[in-house]
């Protein structure tokens, strides 16, 4: 109701609450046609200015991303990594016997608070290598993470964090 | 040079097939849930990407259209791969484990959410919504 009351957007801000949210819809929307038409473009622009407005709500605050470029280099480090993880994930699956894996739990503990941060900083750590995150802390402020083949438990932790979420606190949040 | 390219397509599909295989492999050779979790959510997105790689130098050399459709799964994979297996973890965390404390401490002041309704959840009736509270067995 007081949003109705108090709304000093622009005309911008109100017809394109999300501008990379439109800009995604319309080259998803081109990819999915696969094929270039003016047509096609001129839907894919409808799509992307209505399903904007009509999620708006389910974005109240979003985190603004602070640095594009740390973002794209954050994601191709993060390709990369998962090129690794899987060649270590198959070596140990092929050659290491089931019993001589250190499977264990590990808690990592995180400085980032929004959601948007945190999940994907929990998607990374499962895509990366012989990590899963399982589960978060009552409080938000804990990750759970799986691992395959852990033989140093600070190490680890120490990696995630130094890796990834020193990166994503860059950009985001 | 088509010779090459069609070799650069073999490989690929080849590296790709290889890794599905591991992937497949180490879902019968690891022990338990947790550890299996860790087989399909990495070997095989190197696995597919590689095969969906093939695709699109076939298509553009073969056929010479770009064909962008491969990224798009490559995409909705890595959007979906990790929320599956959180999934995954989350309904073996409900299942397995009694209360949590097999886990290693949150070393904060509450427990793990799957466990812990945590400071401010609704508590009216004192139920926690622990594992298997409310099961009809």
């Amino acid at each position: 109701m007081a949003e109705h009351a108090t709304d000093d957007r622009t005309f911008v801000q109100r017809w394109l609450p999300h501008p990379l949210l439109t800009l995604a819809v319309v080259v998803m929307w081109m990819a999915l046609l696969n094929d270039f038409s003016s047509g096609g473009l001129v839907v894919g622009l409808v799509l992307g200015v209505v399903i904007p407005i009509l999620t708006s709500h389910f974005w109240p605050d979003r985190p603004a991303i602070r640095h594009y470029g740390k973002a794209i280099a954050f994601v191709g480090l993060l390709l990369w990594d998962v090129v690794v993880a899987n060649i270590q994930v198959a070596r140990l699956i092929v050659f290491r016997p089931a019993s001589a894996l250190r499977v264990r739990w590990v808690a990592v503990p995180i400085e980032m608070k929004t959601p948007e941060a945190i999940t994907l900083l929990s998607a990374t750590i499962t895509m990366t290598p012989g990590t899963v995150t399982s589960d978060i802390s009552a409080d938000g402020r804990s990750l759970l993470v799986h691992c395959l083949d852990a033989p140093d438990v600070v190490a680890a932790v120490e990696q995630m964090k130094n890796r990834y979420e020193r990166r994503i606190k860059e950009f985001l949040e | 040079m088509a010779f090459l390219l069609e070799l650069l397509i073999a490989f690929l599909i080849v590296v790709g097939s290889l890794f599905l295989l591991v992937g497949s492999a180490g879902l019968i050779k690891l022990r338990d849930l947790m550890t299996r979790l860790h087989a399909p959510t990495k070997a095989t997105t190197l696995g597919i990407g590689s095969i969906l790689l093939a695709s699109m130098v076939h298509f553009i050399v073969v056929r010479g259209a770009v064909s962008v459709h491969e990224i798009l799964i490559m995409v909705f994979l890595f959007l979906t791969a990790p929320v599956t297996a959180h999934f995954v973890a989350k309904a073996h965390l409900h299942e397995h484990l009694r209360d949590g404390s097999e886990l290693p401490p949150t070393e904060r002041g509450c427990g793990w959410s799957t466990f812990d309704p945590g400071p401010g959840a609704p508590d009216e009736s004192g139920q926690r919504p622990g594992p298997r509270s409310d099961a009809e067995d």
